[in-house]
């Protein structure tokens, strides 16, 4: 009876997801609930933003400004068409503000971040550390989940801005300095385009949101997975994969509730 | 015995999920002795050790430190209890992004409000006794196995615990550094005035330097007796045991339903 | 307290996290233009407000002298009601001309004053007499077809 058997095997991995989901809302709200430590020492903070932020700059940067970059010089081209190339400044500055600059950080954050923090409390279980700390009477939970959540939750909307920003700067040298499309209109048409609250407030609430889904999803998965190195190498492939799927669908979620009407 | 016993366990019984990993488990461990609790790969040695710890529940029995039946405290009270024990992992369990300073620090900064220059005196006194004073820049990923093993014991007695536990200390170390960690354990525990059990299957270091020895095998507890008695022992279990003899109470073949004949196919 | 060069490191990233922030919320975006407290409210009614849009600006003269606050349909008169905030340094004859424009073929609606030679000024609240709705293409080339036909008749 295959057919029976793939049924049943789909219904199990339903049910098994669902669960799964159960017991990351329990960690997460007990992360919250533990969170007290982190900020009375909040030194424990600052170094994992060290690995999670400062390390990820560079590759946010670079690419923001390769995105950037690429926006002006496929806006220009469309644009062209209709006349209206001074309209190139908001086109780059909108299209990341809103989107490209929350999603792809997040996107960016999750592999290079999200991944080496699965890995490491993975590996920080299978060595017996994460044991070691509850033997020690210090909840792992409070001392090696908190900061690296809250680091991760403060560092993704920073990296978020600055790959926007680096993005209106690298399209800004292709249509400015390189095309040269008129320097006065591409700024002023920029502003009168992007709003404070309804843009960049916007832009910056989706980076927390897409901040706390990727570390949580890390760090749970680095806590659930099985002590042995197959069951670490597939927690940070898994923790890719998810995080990645939940950005993106949360970035449609959180765009239909923004950007309705108006 | 039972006057001046730290640890006491009594009756204990112990399932992961039907299948019966110790069965009617009773040890007293007297204060200030080294004990070690040996038997073969899977005997349930670490099923013990996660018992006294508070880390698992007996499914019948009790486990009792200084006085407390350990399953029966809430969260708060275990966690009292824990901070009073000490745990030597089996390969040092030390923390990997934290320097030989740090991680002896670790539960001093967690646990007290130590000023930074008392913890520093202690870190050092501490790392001396374990004869690595001079290693406390370093991260862990550069001591030997025999230096990590060390580091993580002077980071168990960090806080002068009255019970430390040592799960496999003598796993995959050189003969030197195997002798040095054994005398350690001999040496802290005498000095601190602590307890300390060790589980091993390292009979010949082991029963150089303990008081008092269990051997487990298939959840009971197959024979006791101090260092001597055992090495007199006509048991012919504890015999196998002490004298690694490949064949003997315990076999050599896994059981199997099957004859070799029939297994091979030759028919007779 | 000791200093780390680790923490200089991640100094170093919030503030250039928000320096990011700063720079798209002043050179990016319109907040530059925000003025919050000084302002006051005018409004007036057109019979159709063509795309115009809250946020969309107010201008006299090509300056930028307000925003629109917000747009809704008044039931007494069947119009739409814009209110506007305007720049406390900008007064406007009472007879003004508030005019819906647009900024280029396809650009943004905005409104454009046009000022009259009153004496007296609109005070806060005031409501403009004179206004003109947005020109809707549609309507333009219907009446561009009408008057073909009748002039070829």
């Amino acid at each position: 009876m295959p057919l029976i058997k793939s049924v049943q095997g789909v219904g199990h991995r339903v049910v098994d997801s669902i669960w799964r989901l159960g017991v990351a809302a329990r960690f997460l709200s007990m992360t919250l609930l533990q969170s007290g430590m982190s900020f009375r020492r909040f030194h424990l903070i600052v170094k994992e933003m060290f690995s999670s932020g400062v390390m990820s700059l560079i590759i946010i940067g670079v690419a923001g400004l390769f995105v950037g970059m690429v926006l002006g010089l496929q806006g220009f081209e469309t644009l062209k068409r209709y006349g209206s190339e001074s309209a190139l400044g908001s086109l780059v500055a909108l299209s990341l503000v809103r989107e490209l600059g929350p999603v792809l950080a997040a996107l960016l954050f999750a592999s290079r971040a999200g991944s080496a923090m699965t890995a490491e409390i993975g590996l920080m279980k299978a060595t017996e550390q994460i044991s070691a700390m509850e033997m020690m009477a210090v909840s792992p939970i409070a001392r090696v989940v908190a900061p690296r959540f809250w680091a991760g939750v403060i560092s993704m909307p920073l990296l978020a801005a600055l790959f926007s920003a680096m993005g209106v700067f690298g399209g800004y040298v292709v249509g400015v300095v390189m095309i040269g499309v008129d320097e006065g209109s591409f700024w002023s048409q920029m502003q009168a385009s992007v709003d404070f609250r309804d843009d960049i407030i916007n832009g910056v609430i989706k980076s927390f949101v897409f901040g706390v889904a990727v570390t949580v999803i890390a760090l749970f998965e680095g806590f659930d997975a099985p002590p042995t190195a197959e069951g670490v190498s597939g927690a940070t492939t898994r923790t890719v994969v998810e995080s990645s799927l939940a950005i993106l669908m949360l970035d449609f979620i959180l765009t239909a509730f923004m950007f309705r009407g108006v | 015995m039972s006057e001046q016993a730290l640890v006491e366990i009594r009756d204990v019984n112990f399932s992961y999920d039907r299948r019966p990993v110790l069965n009617g488990i009773n040890m007293s461990f007297g204060k200030g002795k080294v004990i070690a609790v040996m038997g073969g790969s899977g005997c349930g040695k670490t099923t013990l050790f996660r018992l006294i710890g508070g880390a698992l529940r007996p499914t019948r029995g009790e486990v009792r430190i200084d006085g407390k039946v350990i399953h029966e405290l809430d969260d708060k009270g275990l966690y009292e209890m824990r901070r009073k024990m000490g745990v030597l992992f089996q390969f040092g369990a030390l923390f990997t992004d934290m320097s030989v300073f740090d991680n002896v620090a670790f539960q001093m900064r967690e646990h007290t409000d130590l000023p930074e220059e008392i913890i520093h005196d202690l870190v050092m006194m501490k790392l001396h006794a374990v004869g690595l004073r001079g290693t406390h820049q370093l991260m862990p990923a550069e001591l030997s196995g025999g230096m990590a093993r060390r580091v993580a014991l002077a980071r168990t007695i960090a806080l002068d615990p009255m019970l430390i536990l040592y799960d496999e200390p003598f796993a995959g170390l050189d003969p030197i550094s195997l002798s040095v960690v054994g005398q350690l354990i001999r040496k802290l525990n005498d000095a601190l005035g602590t307890t300390s059990v060790v589980v091993t299957h390292d009979v010949q270091e082991s029963l150089k330097i303990v008081d008092y020895v269990y051997f487990i095998s298939d959840g009971v507890i197959r024979a006791e007796g101090t260092p001597d008695e055992i090495r007199a022992s006509s048991d012919p279990f504890v015999h196998q045991f002490v004298h690694g003899e490949m064949d003997g109470p315990l076999p050599f073949h896994y059981p199997t339903a099957a004859t070799y004949e029939q297994d091979m196919g030759v028919n007779n | 307290m000791q200093r780390t060069i680790l923490d200089l490191w991640v100094g170093a990233f919030v503030v250039a996290g928000i320096a990011a922030l700063v720079v798209l919320a002043l050179k990016v975006g319109n907040l530059s233009t925000y003025n919050v407290s000084e302002t006051y409210q005018l409004s007036a009614y057109f019979t159709n407000v063509g795309g115009l849009k809250p946020t969309a600006s107010v201008r006299s003269a090509g300056v930028l002298v307000g925003r629109v606050n917000s747009i809704v349909l008044d039931t007494d008169r069947y119009e739409a009601k814009v209110t506007i905030s305007v720049d406390k340094r900008y007064q406007f004859p009472k007879d003004t001309f508030a005019n819906i424009l647009t900024s280029g073929l396809l650009g943004e609606q905005y409104i454009g004053l046009i000022p009259g030679g009153d004496e007296e000024t609109l005070q806060d609240g005031g409501v403009f007499r004179k206004t003109q709705s947005a020109m809707v293409l549609e309507d333009l080339i219907g009446k561009f077809l009408f008057s073909q036909a009748d002039s070829k008749e």
